[in-house]
C-alpha cells in the first residue's frame, strides 16, 4: 500500500501519473485493457458524471478566470482488502471510470506489475505514439519566413 | 406583462414530430451519425463548445444533430445540459506555456524560439471551392517531419525580459464565475474575460473589427497564437494532492499593442488576451482585441465613447442564448398584450378624433 506519511512525495509523483494515463485515455481503452482484472470491490461512490470548471490565467501567466467547464466521471471503491481506489476520467464514461478506479486500487497491491503490465504499459505507448504521431505533422508545417529586403546590391 | 396561453397540444405534437422528419431529410441518403459530426465538422464542434462553455465534443457534436446544424440552438442545447451537471471543482490554471503546439504562429517576429508552425490552417488557401471534396475521395497522409524538443515559450516572455511590454504576474485571487453569480458591473477582467470566452464570435469579430477600424483603435499586432493541448488539472479532496483528469485543445492569443507612457512609466507594449476552447482561432483574436479595449480604464486611456470600450454593451449583448432567448420570445403568443395595445391605441385615435377625421375622408 501506497504510504502517504512517509514516503509521500515519491509515491505521490508515480500515482500521479498512472492517474493522469488512465483520465486521458480514449473512451473505451481502460475498460478494454482491464477486461480481466478480478472485479472484487465494494463501491464508496458508485461511477457519476459531472463538470469540472476549467481555469486559465490573463495573459497566459497573470490572475486566474474561469475558462469553461469539462466532463468528468468520478467514482471510488475499495478492494477487499480495504485498499481504497479513485477514478477520475475526462468525458461522460462510466465503465473507464469504474476501471481506472480499479486500476488505481490494484496498483497499490501486489498485483501492480501485473497491471502495469496489462494495462499501464500499452495505454502509455499508445499514448506517447498518438502525440508524436501530431507533433511529427506539426513538424512538417514549421515555415522559415524572410522579409524581402528591397534595394541591396 | 405577459400572460401565457393554453391548448394547441395536438398542433406542437405534430410540429415537432414533422421536425424530427425534416431534420432526417432524405432517407434515401444516409444518416449522419454523431462521430461524423465530430471528426469531420470538427470547428463547428469547437465554436458549440466554446459557446456552449462545456468541453465535451460528443455532446458538441449531439448538439449540432439535434440542431440541424443551427448552432445556437446547439449552444443553447450544451447550456441546458451544464446546468445539470453537479460541479466536482475548479482546476488549477491551465499552463499555455507547455501546450503541445499543432499551429503556433507569430506576427511579430520571423524567428522566434521555438519556430513559426502553421498546423492544420486555413491561411494561404486560395479559397477554391474544391469540387473532389464533394466525390468520395482517400486523402494522402500528411507529411512528417522529425519534431525538435525544443522549448516553445511564450513570445511575451522574451519581450518581458527586455522590460519593453507590459508583465502579466501571477497572483492567485479566486475569480468571480458568471455561472454562479449573476453578472454585474463593474466587472474586473476576469470576469470580463470569463464573458468574452464564451461570447458569441460574431459579436466578438465585430467589436474586434469596430476597434481595427478606428473605434477605439488599438493598434493590435497578433504578437502570438498558439493552438494545442493543454493538460487540466485539479486538486482531489480524496487524495490530497492535484491530478490530471483529462487534456483540452485550446487556442490562445496574445496580441502586442500599442504603448503609452506616463509620469512614472517608460512606454511599453500593452497586451490583449484571447483564449478560447478548441481550435478557434477567429474568436480567439477577436477575444484579444476586445479584452485590450476594455481595459482602457485600468490603462489611462480616454474613452473615446466606442462600443468596443463599453463594459455593460458588451458584456450584456455578448451572450447569445441570452440574446436569441429574449429576441425570440417576442414571437411567441402575445395576445393579451397586444389586445392591451390594442385598446390603448383606439382610445388615442378616438381622443384625438381620429374617427371623425377618417369619416370626413371618406
Amino acid at each position: 500500500m501506497l504510504d502517504h506519511s512517509t514516503n509521500g512525495k515519491a509515491d505521490e509523483a508515480v500515482r500521479r501519473h498512472w492517474m493522469g494515463l488512465l483520465a486521458r485515455a480514449p473512451e473505451g481503452r481502460v475498460a478494454a485493457l482491464s477486461a480481466d482484472l478480478p472485479r472484487a470491490f465494494d463501491w464508496l461512490r458508485a461511477p457519476e458524471i459531472g463538470a469540472v470548471m476549467v481555469r486559465g490565467r490573463a495573459g497566459g501567466t497573470g490572475g486566474p478566470f474561469n475558462l469553461g467547464e469539462m466532463t468528468v466521471t468520478r467514482c471510488s471503491l475499495k478492494l477487499a482488502d480495504g485498499t481504497v481506489g479513485h477514478g477520475y476520467v475526462q468525458g461522460r464514461r462510466k465503465a473507464d471510470a469504474e476501471a481506472a478506479a480499479l486500476v488505481d486500487a490494484l496498483m497499490q497491491t501486489d498485483a501492480s506489475d501485473q497491471v502495469r503490465a496489462a494495462v499501464l504499459d500499452p495505454l502509455e505507448t499508445e499514448e506517447t505514439g498518438r502525440r508524436a504521431a501530431r507533433a511529427a505533422k506539426a513538424a512538417a508545417t514549421k515555415v522559415e519566413f524572410f522579409t524581402l529586403v528591397r534595394g541591396e546590391d | 406583462m405577459y400572460v401565457a396561453v393554453k391548448g394547441g397540444e395536438r398542433a406542437i405534437d405534430n410540429a415537432h414530430a414533422w421536425l424530427a422528419e425534416e431534420r432526417r431529410g432524405d432517407t434515401s441518403v444516409a444518416e449522419l451519425s454523431v462521430a461524423q459530426i465530430r471528426e469531420q465538422l470538427t470547428l463547428a464542434v469547437n465554436r458549440v463548445m466554446a459557446e456552449g462553455s462545456l468541453y465535451d465534443p460528443d455532446l458538441a457534436a449531439l448538439a449540432i444533430k439535434q440542431a440541424r446544424g443551427d448552432l445556437i440552438e446547439a449552444v443553447f442545447l450544451i447550456r441546458a445540459y451544464r446546468t445539470t451537471l453537479p460541479r466536482f471543482g475548479y482546476s488549477e490554471p491551465v499552463d499555455t506555456g507547455e501546450m503541445a503546439c499543432e499551429r503556433r504562429i507569430s506576427a511579430t517576429f520571423k524567428d522566434l524560439p521555438g519556430g513559426q508552425v502553421l498546423g492544420p490552417t486555413f491561411d494561404y488557401t486560395h479559397r477554391l471551392l474544391d469540387f473532389k471534396l464533394a466525390a468520395d475521395g482517400e486523402v494522402p497522409d500528411a507529411p512528417v517531419r522529425e519534431p525538435s524538443p525544443e522549448r516553445v515559450p511564450h513570445v511575451t516572455e522574451f519581450l518581458n525580459r527586455e522590460g519593453l511590454i507590459e508583465e502579466a504576474p501571477a497572483d492567485d485571487t479566486t475569480p468571480p464565475d458568471l455561472t454562479r453569480e449573476p453578472l454585474e458591473l463593474p466587472a474586473e477582467r476576469a470576469l470580463r474575460l470569463q464573458a468574452l470566452t464564451r461570447a458569441d464570435e460574431g459579436f466578438t469579430l465585430g467589436l474586434a473589427y469596430s476597434t481595427q477600424r478606428g473605434y477605439a483603435r488599438n493598434h493590435a499586432f497578433v504578437g502570438e497564437l498558439r493552438i494545442g493541448a493543454v493538460a487540466v488539472e485539479m486538486d482531489v479532496p480524496e487524495l490530497g494532492f492535484a491530478i490530471e483528469i483529462g487534456e483540452v485543445t485550446l487556442t490562445e492569443c496574445e496580441t502586442v499593442n500599442q504603448f503609452k507612457g506616463s509620469k512614472t512609466e517608460p512606454p511599453q507594449f500593452t497586451r490583449g488576451y484571447g483564449l478560447v476552447f478548441g481550435q478557434s482561432e477567429r474568436k480567439s483574436i477577436s477575444m484579444a482585441l476586445v479584452d485590450r479595449a476594455l481595459r482602457w480604464e485600468e490603462l489611462c486611456e480616454d474613452n473615446v465613447g466606442a462600443p468596443a470600450q463599453d463594459t455593460e454593451f458588451v458584456l450584456y449583448h455578448g451572450d447569445n442564448i441570452q440574446a436569441t432567448g429574449f429576441l425570440e420570445h417576442i414571437k411567441l403568443p402575445h395576445y393579451v398584450d397586444f389586445q392591451s395595445e390594442l385598446e390603448l391605441i383606439r382610445k388615442l385615435r378616438r381622443e384625438a378624433g381620429a374617427d371623425a377625421l377618417a369619416e370626413a375622408a371618406e
